[in-house]
């Protein structure tokens, strides 16, 4: 069977019923400038076995470097069992299911992650995934903007937030007209403040990031109603790994919590891979499930009473509302969660509340030994989750260089995204790290350091 | 077949109007478009005073099967909506010229009623497969 389901008898057979001579017609509403013949820069294509070869020899200069690298992705361990299971024949697709009655199993798996993640985030609904934890954030600004019904066409976007975050939502939303309003952090604990909230114009919403970029705590409650208080909505973006331990987005503030939380799905069982792929999620409160992008698993009984799984809440979406849909990104990252649903059942919310702990304990640690070192010292003040800025005396790409020559990523360079901060460094210790690795990682900065002196 | 009575006006996005006493106008959708749309799941409201403009999307009926736009028909400032229908859609479905109306608008001025149809002329757009 062809993989291409169409011969040409069939694109001519309906060109015909439409009247259309040419599938080039199909797509005249495009400007002949911005239609694409080909890629440029993609060679031709190579045999399985030369690019078997060639992915091979790529892979192995990746090299197995001890990882302080966090920024986003993190490197926790994942069971065995996580992508044993979920590379099983009946579970090796990247989609969701639109034939109800073929994919029962498909179904009530994402069905289960729904439940894992509201329960995670203390949030009523859950959809079945996005694309990423910075497109997540970019629809859930958009869906505020649909919530919140007033003229205000702006989104108050903490610096604090990933800068990769930043910019991908300023890409889907400027064209939008909709503009982001930096809130900048405090220079002294690197949190958002609340207070200035005070010198910025009304917005349709605040984005609180928990934990921010810099791996900090933010005053989440103060924040939020802060937010309320302006008549804005609360999105929360945060680590999923990191709820199983603090204050869920759903609890935020002193009345109602956060109305919308996501962020990258990685943590919970997605390797680090060259960047992806990983996913994002979003829940939210059930009075907002309306105007909530993507596609939501629902469980009902069939006529025999017996349960089944469905997708729901569908009129919305592309396939009906066209132009007019909630979202147009629709496919998800079926796979990933089909593994971060399986890894949060294996390890349960006391694993989940272990290795978020653990993470926390090995990076307080290391952040002690590292801040001891001559010149060195941590750059803000105040509780971080597992990621921490450090000052180093000297510019940070040649240290992260020298790291490297011996086998360690030693964080992320944040002079580039943050000039403001100087010599600034940040750096990740999950449960993977053993007190040898801090001792490792500690002893060779300081000899990279110490041949500076 | 359909219900059209015979004191409302109409437009050809099968909305329905009554003119009230005090100058607004009661606007819902009728029996044809409630019947095509099926059981309704949600009716999302448009803000009491909005100004809308005639032809424009101010609020949306859902059902299992589709999502639509409702049009006002004429230029006006929302004054009232109908919130029972938050928690009871299916009130457009069993009484669509009644408890399911939708929502009032109030003209600036004069209301620009010329391009309306009468039940008439409604009946004729339904009879053409409008």
């Amino acid at each position: 069977m062809p993989f291409i389901p169409h011969t040409p008898e069939d694109v001519q057979a309906m060109l015909d019923a439409i009247g259309v001579t040419d599938v080039t017609e199909l797509f005249d509403e495009i400007p002949p400038a911005l239609r694409w013949s080909r890629v440029e820069g993609v060679p031709p294509g190579a045999s399985e076995m030369a690019i078997g070869r060639l992915m091979r020899e790529r892979a192995a200069k990746d090299g197995n470097d001890l990882c302080f690298l966090g920024a986003g992705a993190y490197e926790h361990h994942i069971p065995a069992a996580v992508w044993e299971i979920t590379t099983r024949g009946e579970f090796y697709s990247a989609y969701t299911p639109y034939q109800a009655e073929a994919s029962q199993g498909t179904l009530q798996l994402i069905y289960e992650y729904q439940s894992m993640m509201t329960a995670l985030m203390d949030m009523d609904v859950s959809n079945a995934s996005l694309y990423d934890g910075a497109s997540a954030l970019a629809e859930a600004a958009l869906m505020a903007l649909r919530l919140h019904r007033g003229d205000v066409r702006r989104i108050w976007m903490p610096a604090a937030v990933h800068p990769h975050y930043r910019e991908t939502v300023r890409t889907i939303v400027e064209g939008q007209g909709i503009a982001l309003i930096e809130v900048p952090y405090d220079p002294v604990t690197g949190q958002t403040q609340a207070m200035a909230l005070d010198d910025l114009p009304d917005a349709a919403a605040l984005v609180i990031p928990q934990p921010n970029f810099f791996g900090r705590l933010e005053e989440v409650d103060a924040l939020t109603d802060a937010a309320r208080a302006r008549g804005a909505l609360v999105i929360a973006v945060v680590n999923p790994l990191a709820m199983a331990v603090l204050k869920p987005p759903g609890a935020w503030g002193a009345a109602g919590g956060a109305d919308i939380a996501c962020g990258d799905g990685q943590p919970l069982g997605i390797p680090l891979a060259g960047g992806g792929p990983y996913y994002g999620f979003l829940c939210c409160r059930s009075e907002h499930v309306r105007q909530m992008p993507g596609r939501i698993v629902g469980r009902t009984v069939d006529r025999d009473g017996k349960t089944g799984y469905t997708l729901t809440l569908q009129p919305r979406e592309q396939h009906i509302r066209r132009a007019k849909a909630t979202s147009n990104i629709c496919t998800n990252q079926g796979l990933m969660v089909t593994a971060s649903t399986i890894h949060m059942a294996l390890l349960g919310a006391e694993g989940l509340a272990r290795a978020a702990l653990s993470s926390h304990a090995r990076a307080t640690a290391l952040a002690g030994q590292l801040a001891a070192l001559p010149g060195v010292s941590l750059r803000f003040a105040g509780p971080f989750f597992h990621e921490f800025v450090l000052t180093l005396p000297r510019p940070v790409a040649p240290v992260l260089a020298s790291l490297a020559d011996v086998g360690i990523l030693g964080g992320y360079d944040l002079s580039a995204a943050y000039p403001e901060l100087g010599h600034a460094l940040l750096v990740c210790a999950t449960e993977t790290r053993t007190a040898a690795d801090l001792a490792r990682y500690t002893a060779t900065l300081s000899s990279i350091l110490g041949d500076d002196a | 077949m359909s219900q059209i009575p015979v004191d409302l006006k109409y437009v050809s996005t099968h909305e329905w109007l009554r003119a009230e006493p005090d100058g607004s106008f009661t606007i819902g959708i009728t029996d044809h478009a409630q019947d095509a749309l099926g059981d309704l799941v949600f009716v999302e409201l448009p803000e009491v005073g909005r100004d809308v403009a005639a032809g424009e999307a101010c609020a949306v009926v859902e059902s299992v099967k589709a999502a639509s736009d409702i049009y006002a028909p004429i230029a006006g400032r929302i004054s009232t909506v109908n919130t029972t229908l938050i928690d009871a859609p299916e009130q457009v479905n069993t009484d669509c010229y009644g408890a399911g109306w939708l929502f009032r608008l109030t003209p600036a001025g004069a209301a620009d009623t010329g391009e309306l149809l009468d039940a008439e002329a409604y009946r004729a757009l339904l009879d053409q497969g409008g």
